[in-house]
Order: C-alpha cells, then sequence, then structure tokens
C-alpha cells in the first residue's frame, strides 16, 4: 500500500494544503447560520489532509540516503526569459511537521467546536482556522523559497484574522495589527534575503535536481560570492531570513507582538501562537539550515541564531515568572521555547531543534488547551491570582494541564520536553563558539521549572480565592479527549529522541535508526543529564517553597514582589519593550509623518500656488491686451457695423409711399445709367 | 481598422450623449454605461487577434503620421481603460451622481486615453494626451467639492505646464533630428546617433549629452507630473479628495497610468544615451517619492487623502524600477524583470485603486458625505461583507501574496535588487509603512464598538456586491495566476529588452 501511495506522493501532496484552503474559500461563503456545517466540512478538509500527510510521514520512513523523497517544480509565471517555478517538497522535515501539524490542528479543530460552540461567528472561526491550516502546510511542504514566503504571509494573515476574531474589543483589533506589523518587519528582511538569494542563484527551488538553493552548486556560488563589509553572500542572505524568522517565532526584539496575541480565542492561541504557526521561524531556519552553515559552526549566521535564540529563551523566562494572566505566562513561555529551538539551530542541532518543535507543539498545545478549559469553567477568569484549589473542580483538565506543565518544565524520563531540551543543552554545550549560549539557556530551563510551578500551584493548589470563580465546572467531552490525545503525544514522544535510542535524529539525517546504549558513556552525557535533571528539580523546589502559602487573599502581593520590589514591576512590564517601541519608534514615526504633512501643506503646496499665480498673472496680462488690443479693437468694429445697420434699418419705416418714392428714384438712377452705358 | 473603431466609438457615443434630445440623467448613464461596453468587445477582440494597428499620412510633408498601435502591453493598458471606465460609469449611476454632460466628458476621456496608449507618433500621442486633460478639469471643477475648482484649476495648471515642457522637448527632437516618430527615435537612440544629431542641431550653444539632457528633462517633467514623483505631487491630494469619487477612480486608475506607460514606452527606449546621467537621480526622486507617499499617508485623516497618498507611493515604485531599468549594465533577466513589474504594478493598482476609492464612496453614500478615519467604528459587526471585501482590497494594496499587487512588486523589487540594490532596500520601508496605515484605517472604520448611530446600518445591497465582483475577480485571479496578464506584455518586454541592450 505504501508503494502503490508513492507512485500518487507528488499530485496527492498538494491537496494536503489544498483541501483547507478550498474549505476556508468555500466557508468565506456561507452565511452565519450555516456554522455548524462550515465546522464539519472544515474537519473533514483537515482530516483528509491528515490521513495523506500521516501516509506522506510513513512513505517516508524508509530512508533514502538524505534525497527528498518528493521535490516537484512546476511554472507559475513568465518574465522575459525567465520563468519562476515552484512545487512541493517531501523530505523528513517537512513529512515530520506536516504530520504534526495536521494531527495537532485536527484535535484543536475538535476542542474549538467544543469551546467556540456559542459563538455567533462559528463557522467564520472554523473558515479562518481553514485557511490558517492550508496555509501553513504550504509552508512545511513549500520546495521554493517563494512559495514558502507567499504562504508564510498568507499565515500572517490568519493569525492577523484570529487574533482580531473578537474585533469588537479595541485590544484584540489593535493586538491583531501590532501582530501584522511587527512580523511584516521580519518579512521585510525575508523579502529582501529571498531576492537576493534569488539574483546570485537564478532559483527559488531548494532542490532541482542538482540546481536547487541547498544543493551544492547553489551553495558553493553563495559563500563564494563576498558583499559589502566582506560578508559573503550566503550569510548575509541568512541573516535576513533569520530576521523573518524572528518576527514570526518571536524572537527579541520583534517578540512583542506574541503576548499581546493572545487576545484571539484561547484554540487559535494554542494553534497558532504556540504549537505550529510561531515554529514557522524555526522551521524556516531549519530549512535554509545549509544556506546558514556555509559561515562553518561558529559563521556569523549560525552565530546570530545561537544568541538572539538564548538571549530570547532567558528574557521570555525573566518575563513569564512576574505574569499573572494564565495565557500570557504561556505566551511567554511559548516565546522562551522557540529561543531554545533558536539555540539548537545555531548550535547545529538541527535535529534537537525539530525535535523540540514537534514536542513543544503538542505539550503547549495541550497547555492551552488546558488553560481555555479552566478558563471555560471559571467564566472568562483569565488571572492566576483569582483561581486557586481548581483540582477539585476540574479533576481531568488537572491531569492534562499537570502532564503539559511537567513536559514544559521538562521533567525527568517520560516526558519529551525533558529529552528534547536535554538535546538542546548538549548541542549548545558542545557548540565550539563559546559557552555564552549554553549558559543562558540552561538558566532559562530552571527558570521554566519555576514559573510553570508557580502557575500550577497558583491554579490548581490552595483555596478557592475568588468567591465569583467559585462554581467552576468540568468541561465537556468533547473538549478533554483532545487533551488527552495531547497528553499522550507529550509523553510517547519521548520514545524517538532519547539518547540511547535517536531515532528522530537519525531518521532526519537519513540514516537507518539504530541503540546507542552506550551513549551515556560519551563525554560530558552523564554530566549533562545530570545537570538538566538538577535544573528541573531546583526550579520546582524553589518555586514549591516560595508559593508554598499560597494565599487565600488574591490581592496579597506575590510572594517575590516583595523581595524584588522595582525588579518584579520591570519583569512584570516584560522589560519595558513596548514602551521603549513607543518611545523611539511610533513616537518619532508620527512626529515624522507630522512634519512631512506639513512640509506638504505649507511649502510644497504655496510653492505650487506661487507657479499658479504666476501663471495667473501671466494669463491676467494676456487677458489684459486680449481687452485693450483685441477685443476693444474688435467690439469698436462691432459697434460700427452696428450703428450702421441701425441707420440702414431706420429707413425701413413701412409707408408705401416712401419705398415708391425710393422705387422711382432708383428705376429713374438706372435709366440713366443705361442710356449712359449704351452711348 | 478595429484599433480605428476602437478610438472613435466611446467618442460617438459622447456626441450621441450630448445630442440625444430629452435624456434624463439616469438614463444617460445607463445609455453611457451600455455603450461603453463595445470598447470593452473591441479590446477583446484586438487582444484575441493579438494586437492591431492603424495609420494614416497626415501631414506626409512634415513627416506626421496618424499612427497608433496596440500590441499586448497597450492592450493591457486599454484593457484596464475600458474596465475602470465601465466601473466609473456604474459607481456614478449607482450613487446618483452626473448628469449627460458628465457621462458625455467620461466617454470622451476615454477615447483620448485610448490614443495615449495606442499612438506611436508623437504628434498624436500629445493630442490625446493633453486633450485627457480638459475632461478631466471639467469633470473635478463641476461635480467636485466645495473647494473643487480651485483644486481643478491647479490640477489644470500644473499638468499643462508639464505639458508644455513636455512638448518643447519634442519640438527640439523634431527641429534637430527631423522626427517625432516614437519607434524611428528609439532606433536612433539604440544605435547612439540621438546625441549627435541633437549636438549638431544645438551646435551653436550645447554638446551632445547637455542637450539630450535638457530634452530629456523636458520630457520627464511632462510625464512626473502625471504619475507623480516627488516633488511635482503636490497637486494631486487636494485634487483627489475635491473630485467626485467616480471622477477620483479615474484619476488615479488612468491618468496616473498615461505617466507611467509614458515612461516605459516613450522615455526608456528614446533617452538610453542619457541614463548614466539621470539614472542615480532618477532613483532618488523615486525613493522620495515611496517615502514621502507613505509618510504623509500615516499623518492624514480623511480617508480620501489617505488613498491619495497611498497612490503616490504604489506609482514610486513604477519610477523606482524605470530608474532601475535606466541604470540596468544589460542585465536581462533584472531588466524584464523590472519592465514586467511596472506593467503588472501600473494595472494591478489601477483594479485596487478602483476598489479602494469605491469603498470611499460607499461609505460618503451611507454617512451623508463623511469620510473622516475617526467619524467611523465598528462597522464590521453590521457590515461583516463590506468589511471583507475592503479587507481584501486593502491586503491586496500592501502586497499581500496571492492577490494581484504581490508579484508585481516581487518582479519590481527583484528587478530593483539586480541593478540598485540600495534603492530596493530603502523602498521595503515603504512597504512596510504601507501596512501601517491600510491596517490602521480597517481598523478605525470597522472594528471596535459598534456606535449607536451605525445600529440601523445594512450590509452591502445586491447592486454593490455586483459591483465589487468583478474587482475582486480581478484582484485574485492575477493574483494567484499572473501570468494571466504576463502572457500579453511578455513579447513586448523581450523587445523593449531589445531596444535597451547596450550596443558593444
Amino acid at each position: 500500500m505504501v508503494e502503490a501511495l508513492h507512485s500518487h506522493l507528488p499530485a496527492l501532496l498538494w491537496w494536503v494544503p489544498l483541501l483547507p484552503l478550498i474549505a476556508g474559500g468555500v466557508i468565506a461563503f456561507l452565511p452565519n447560520r450555516w456554522g455548524r456545517f462550515a465546522s464539519k466540512l472544515a474537519l473533514a478538509a483537515l482530516g483528509v489532509s491528515c490521513l495523506i500527510s500521516l501516509g506522506a510521514l510513513a512513505c517516508s520512513l524508509a530512508p533514502v540516503g538524505g534525497k527528498p523523497l518528493v521535490a516537484s517544480a512546476v511554472p507559475w509565471f513568465t518574465f522575459g526569459d525567465s520563468s519562476v517555478r515552484v512545487g512541493l517538497l517531501l523530505d523528513p522535515m517537512s513529512a515530520g511537521m506536516g504530520a504534526m501539524v495536521t494531527f495537532v490542528a485536527l484535535w484543536i479543530f475538535l476542542f474549538s467546536v467544543g469551546y467556540m460552540d456559542k459563538e455567533v461567528r462559528f463557522g467564520r472561526f472554523f473558515g479562518f482556522l481553514s485557511l490558517f491550516c492550508g496555509a501553513m502546510l504550504m509552508v512545511v511542504y513549500a520546495n521554493s523559497l517563494l512559495l514558502l514566503f507567499l504562504a508564510w504571509e498568507l499565515v500572517g494573515l490568519a493569525s492577523y484574522l484570529l487574533i482580531g476574531f473578537y474585533f469588537e474589543k479595541p485590544a484584540a483589533a489593535a493586538a491583531a495589527q501590532k501582530a501584522f506589523i511587527t512580523t511584516r518587519v521580519g518579512d521585510m528582511a525575508f523579502f529582501l534575503g529571498m531576492i537576493w538569494l534569488y539574483r546570485q542563484t537564478g532559483t527559488l527551488l531548494f532542490f532541482d535536481e542538482g540546481r536547487g538553493l541547498l544543493e551544492s552548486g547553489a551553495l558553493a556560488s553563495l559563500a563564494g560570492a563576498t558583499t559589502a563589509g566582506g560578508l559573503t553572500v550566503s550569510a548575509a542572505a541568512s541573516l535576513l531570513l533569520l530576521a523573518g524568522a524572528m518576527g514570526k517565532s518571536g524572537q527579541v526584539p520583534l517578540h512583542t507582538w506574541l503576548p499581546d496575541a493572545m487576545e484571539g480565542p484561547t484554540p487559535v492561541s494554542a494553534l497558532i501562537h504556540a504549537a505550529t504557526m510561531v515554529a514557522a521561524g524555526v522551521f524556516l531556519v531549519a530549512r535554509t539550515h545549509p544556506l546558514f552553515a556555509q559561515g562553518g559552526e561558529t559563521g556569523i549566521a549560525l552565530t546570530a541564531c545561537a544568541w538572539i535564540g538564548a538571549i530570547t529563551a532567558l528574557y521570555a523566562a525573566l518575563s513569564a515568572m512576574a505574569q499573572s494572566d494564565i495565557k500570557r505566562i504561556l505566551a511567554y513561555s511559548t516565546v522562551s521555547q522557540l529561543g531554545f529551538m533558536m539555540v539548537a539551530l545555531g548550535t547545529g542541532g538541527v535535529a534537537a531543534a525539530m525535535f523540540h518543535l514537534i514536542a513543544h507543539a503538542f505539550f503547549k498545545a495541550l497547555l492551552f488547551l488546558s488553560a481555555g478549559s479552566v478558563i471555560h469553567g471559571c467564566h472568562e477568569e483569565q488571572d492566576i491570582r483569582n483561581m486557586g484549589g481548581l483540582r477539585h473542580a476540574m479533576p481531568k483538565t488537572f491531569l492534562a494541564y499537570a502532564i503539559g506543565m511537567m513536559a514544559l518544565s521538562g521533567f525527568p524520563f517520560v516526558f519529551s520536553g525533558f529529552w528534547s531540551k536535554e538535546a538542546i543543552l548538549h548541542s549548545a554545550g558542545h557548540w565550539p563558539g563559546g559557552k555564552g549560549p549554553f549558559l543562558l539557556a540552561a538558566t532559562a530551563a530552571l527558570l521554566t521549572a519555576f514559573y510553570m510551578t508557580r502557575q500550577a500551584l497558583l491554579v490548581f493548589f490552595g483555596k478557592p480565592r475568588v468567591p465569583g470563580v467559585s462554581h467552576p465546572h468540568e468541561s465537556p467531552t468533547v473538549m478533554i479527549v483532545p487533551l488527552y490525545v495531547l497528553a499522550a503525544g507529550a509523553i510517547l514522544l519521548s520514545l524517538i529522541g532519547t539518547p540511547f535510542w535517536p531515532w528522530f535524529e537519525q531518521w532526519l539525517h537519513g540514516e537507518t535508526a539504530s541503540f546507542h546504549a552506550g551513549a551515556l558513556g560519551e563525554e560530558g552525557a552523564i554530566g549533562l543529564l545530570t545537570l538538566s535533571l538538577v535544573l528541573v528539580l531546583v526550579g520546582v523546589g524553589a518555586s514549591s517553597v516560595v508559593y508554598r502559602n499560597v494565599s487565600r487573599d488574591s490581592r496579597a502581593p506575590d510572594p517575590l514582589s516583595e523581595k524584588l520590589g522595582p525588579l518584579w514591576r520591570f519583569l512584570e512590564r516584560a522589560m519595558g519593550f513596548d514602551a521603549l517601541y513607543e518611545t523611539i519608534l511610533i513616537g518619532p514615526l508620527s512626529v515624522l509623518a507630522d512634519a512631512v504633512d506639513a512640509l506638504e501643506r505649507r511649502v510644497l503646496v504655496p510653492l505650487m500656488g506661487f507657479g499658479e499665480s504666476c501663471a495667473k498673472r501671466c494669463g491676467r496680462i494676456t487677458d489684459t491686451t486680449d481687452e485693450a488690443g483685441l477685443n476693444d479693437g474688435f467690439d469698436g468694429l462691432c459697434a460700427g457695423l452696428q450703428r450702421r445697420a441701425q441707420s440702414a434699418s431706420d429707413t425701413q419705416t413701412g409707408r408705401p409711399q416712401a419705398y415708391l418714392r425710393s422705387i422711382g428714384l432708383g428705376m429713374s438712377v438706372l435709366f440713366v445709367l443705361y442710356l449712359w452705358l449704351r452711348a | 481598422m478595429l484599433l480605428l473603431s476602437l478610438l472613435f466609438s466611446p467618442l460617438f457615443a459622447a456626441v450621441l450623449l450630448g445630442t440625444w434630445p430629452g435624456l434624463t440623467a439616469r438614463r444617460a448613464g445607463m445609455l453611457a454605461f451600455t455603450l461603453a461596453w463595445i470598447p470593452l468587445i473591441l479590446v477583446a477582440m484586438i487582444g484575441f487577434q493579438e494586437g492591431a494597428s492603424w495609420s494614416l499620412p497626415w501631414m506626409p510633408d512634415a513627416g506626421i503620421h496618424l499612427t497608433f498601435l496596440a500590441d499586448g502591453t497597450s492592450s493591457l493598458f486599454l484593457l484596464l481603460t475600458t474596465l475602470v471606465t465601465l466601473f466609473s460609469l456604474a459607481v456614478s449611476v449607482k450613487l446618483g451622481i452626473g448628469d449627460r454632460a458628465y457621462f458625455a466628458l467620461i466617454l470622451a476621456m476615454e477615447a483620448m486615453l485610448f490614443g495615449v496608449f495606442t499612438a506611436r507618433h508623437f504628434i498624436p500621442w500629445f493630442l490625446c494626451w493633453e486633450l485627457t486633460l480638459i475632461p478631466a478639469y471639467l469633470l473635478v471643477r463641476l461635480w467636485g467639492g466645495t473647494n473643487a475648482p480651485r483644486a481643478a484649476l491647479r490640477f489644470f495648471i500644473v499638468t499643462l505646464a508639464g505639458g508644455v515642457s513636455m512638448l518643447l522637448g519634442f519640438l527640439a527632437l523634431q527641429l534637430t533630428v527631423g522626427t517625432m516618430d516614437f519607434d524611428a527615435l528609439a532606433h536612433l537612440a539604440a544605435d547612439k546617433q540621438l546625441a549627435s544629431e541633437l549636438a549638431q542641431g544645438f551646435s551653436a550653444h550645447f554638446d551632445g549629452p547637455t542637450s539630450l539632457l535638457i530634452v530629456a528633462l523636458a520630457v520627464f517633467l511632462g510625464l512626473a507630473v502625471k504619475i507623480p514623483i516627488v516633488p511635482l505631487h503636490a497637486w494631486l491630494p487636494d485634487t483627489y479628495a475635491e473630485a467626485p469619487t467616480p471622477v477620483t477612480i479615474l484619476l488615479t486608475g488612468l491618468l496616473s497610468k498615461m505617466g507611467v506607460y509614458g515612461l516605459l514606452r516613450v522615455f526608456l527606449p528614446i533617452f538610453p544615451e542619457i541614463f548614466p546621467v539621470l539614472a542615480p537621480w532618477l532613483a532618488a526622486l523615486a525613493v522620495a517619492t515611496v517615502w514621502l507617499g507613505a509618510i504623509a499617508a500615516l499623518a492624514q485623516t480623511d480617508l480620501k487623502r489617505i488613498f491619495a497618498y497611498s497612490s503616490v507611493n504604489h506609482l514610486g515604485y513604477c519610477a523606482l524600477a524605470v530608474a532601475a531599468i535606466a541604470t540596468s549594465q544589460g542585465d536581462r533577466v533584472a531588466v524584464s524583470s523590472a519592465i514586467s513589474g511596472t506593467i503588472l504594478q501600473a494595472f494591478n493598482h489601477g483594479v485596487i485603486a478602483c476598489a479602494l476609492f469605491f469603498v470611499i464612496a460607499l461609505l460618503e453614500s451611507r454617512s451623508g458625505g463623511k469620510r473622516g478615519l475617526h467619524d467611523f467604528g465598528g462597522l464590521r459587526a453590521k457590515m461583516p461583507m463590506f468589511c471583507g471585501l475592503t479587507g481584501i482590497a486593502l491586503f491586496a494594496s500592501l502586497g499581500l501574496p496571492g492577490l494581484s499587487g504581490f508579484i508585481g512588486e516581487f518582479l519590481i523589487f527583484n528587478g530593483v535588487f539586480g541593478l540598485n540594490p540600495w534603492s530596493a532596500a530603502l523602498s521595503l520601508v515603504g512597504l512596510l509603512l504601507t501596512a501601517v496605515f491600510l491596517l490602521r484605517a480597517l481598523r478605525k472604520v470597522f472594528t471596535g464598538p459598534l456606535p449607536e448611530r451605525f445600529a440601523q446600518w445594512g450590509d452591502l445591497s445586491l447592486g454593490e456586491r455586483w459591483l465589487f465582483a468583478p474587482l475582486i475577480a480581478l484582484i485574485v485571479i492575477p493574483g494567484i495566476w499572473p501570468q494571466v496578464l504576463l502572457h500579453f506584455s511578455n513579447s513586448d518586454t523581450l523587445r523593449l529588452l531589445e531596444l535597451l541592450r547596450p550596443t558593444p
């Protein structure tokens, strides 16, 4: 069966992104009252996509020695003598990512059926979700940087639409706009990088029978060409692509949109702003990693990637410590985890990054959906200081949440997060470019355990703190089942990524998987494993101590805020990036805009008015000469004529006697004339 | 013959409208709208038979021939002209603007635009060029807002001054080189003869390059006013804002395209010898246009002025591409990319601008003439379809891939980056700022809580939906399948490429 599928794969693969896109397009035309049908249509389309992508994954399990399974290219448009082609690509990376996206999305769709139940624009929501999934899958399977960029922007559009789903709320509308524009800053760099690559190599296809962008010929030409500042073109283009990835994956300093994006409905936060879309940036870097790696392990592109990731990981973990909105904590933890993935990419651990990406998608989606279940159960309360003791009222949600929380914290041995984070620390620890990223990432790992424990304690333990939230209820089955499925994924994934049997890594590299019984014997392996363990335990332990007497009073300040004082408030404001941008970008820009507007109104328009008045003056001069010379002369002539005519008409008296007299006179004159002429 | 019918059909329609006894305004509008389908059919026929030409020796002794030629690129501009005119007429009828004279003037302007987009000799070209101005002036002056007389006069004087400068430039060519035929001049230029022949004519005063520079600048001035290129744009915001919205659609959809067309098909082929001197200045002006359009749009609160400046910004990319082509050192891929991009951008901007100004027309008609950024809010709750369609137009305008605006911008930036990387990088800021002011407009008008005063508003009527439908189709289809437009222009792109190739 796999063989039969294999031969049809190039054609079938198109349907993976197209089906959700078509479903989204159809739903756009459906009226609101068809909402139920819309959700079924979206689920069906995504279900078929999921089946195909799982089939593609099955096909890609057999190692083919590093060559992509499918690398198609069809002509899209022609300009001059050049033709631009786009196509799809199936290699282990896209197969794994595509299967993850469709699988996780499917369960989030199902969860949304319950969660968005009372929403008037229920169908519209599924239309946007479908549009998102289609675009995201196009990003994953694209075999062309141009197609990837196209889908990338559509993903941004879907994100914009979904963050602003509750458009009546000004905050949601503002957050949507902020998200689109902030990511667009990165996208412009991406666009420039793409064009640069195209100019240099003449192709935008990743794989094209040896002529593709990621194949040796093009890579060599990119690494060989240098540009301003002695950078190679490959490094410069990599940095531009990295900027694009930073926008999408919320890396410092382009991260500010992601916490605000939590204004969207919770399933959106789970699917888009935790599991899939924000990982697109990481995926882009992973996809174009051969390009990044042209400068060597410590080349500027990879070094930048590692440092930005490490700084982001630590920054976001610190910010997460001081948040009190359940979703914002998770948002900052997403930023932080994306930073971990970037560290892995920068230090050469592509497999570690992809493994963490996929594991993170499962447990972060799980956490967000559980948070959604909590919010749903607490009647739209989102402040963790107002919750407490929910483990009794919502035992199923609590179980799911606990699994997600332990996976994210990196609880040892049975949770995927432990192994993926361990792999990242391993990669960072062995990086020849320095220990900085490793140390930052290790600190961030400790803080992750700390703030996740804090959140779990405040939400699920102690006693209920606010009367308004005193009647929490468990969520319906349609919302609980997806939680368990994702929880199972968060645990089971750890099977394929341990150092003893690094199946995932070897598969990604196109090798046959094998056991590494002696993996622990390798240099430093035991040490790192122990370190990961210690970091988690210290984090959890410290948090349990600090928050052991979780106060009954929600207005009591956080125990840490008293100890840290101004530092706490600094962290609460996420180190003031928003205020900073307000001061250095938005303010000056509006001043500049007003200045340009004033220039227009005060200088250019009057200047043109001057030219205009000159023209008018010329006109007046001609006008005067016309009046005096031509018109008056003409008028005089006319008046004279008129006078003559008047006097002529005076003879027309109407009296027959006068006329007869004139006739007689005239005839006698004519007679005399006649006689005179005859003579 | 086909081309002749095309040129005269709107003129006859205009005359018919002007003389038909006892036409009410509405009937006149319906008649004009019906008659305006004829040119569309003729353009489609020209497109199918892949071009048409018509020539008449008018003053053979002076070498003046009425030569008209519709090739692929012309066909695209002709198609745009017919579509935008039809749309403008339909919007006028729908909103109840205008009387028989108004409709006759629009049709007369259409005829002149056909002439501009097909004439291959300066005299008929310039005649049509200047004659578009009279209907445009009258349309703004007589049917515009309270400050329309002033704005219209300014528009008239400034563009007329540009026209005079262009006329002087071509007269200089006629007197020295002895021809004003575009193709003849282009071939002279391709053989590097133009500067020397000019120098002979100007012998007493200037050397070859200087005289060519003067002539080129004179011609450029006339084209730049029309596009417009900074700092010759100052007439535009007031004129666009004061004109009745269907006329604004004509101004931005078509009149600005005359300038782009002229740059691409008259200026580029005739003056390549002077490009080494001119190109850096052109690029600087184009970047300034992109920036100024975007930044000035940020400061506006009148939706019409926002979109007016947005037009300046978008046509700045066309100017940027032309500047890059002028920089060309024989890089075929980059030049063909820039040429194709300019044509696509011009076409798509015309369609998208129609949609954007139509949105304003709808808002005005519902709110009793209001169109301030802060006059609305929360409309999406009452008008989800209107919001969705506006969103499509806005996202197309900011260059979202998958909609028509993107491919043009991709090709332009691809070409410009190859020829003049810094100006490409600088202009990207324009693309970013475009997103800022367009999304802000979308947010201010459609999101937030719904004010009480809009509680009675309904969504688009069936007629309004039908008006939107062709625009949305023309935005979505070329976005997914750009070849549908590129197919027309590509052979001409290659021909222009041959003319521009540097002779060894």
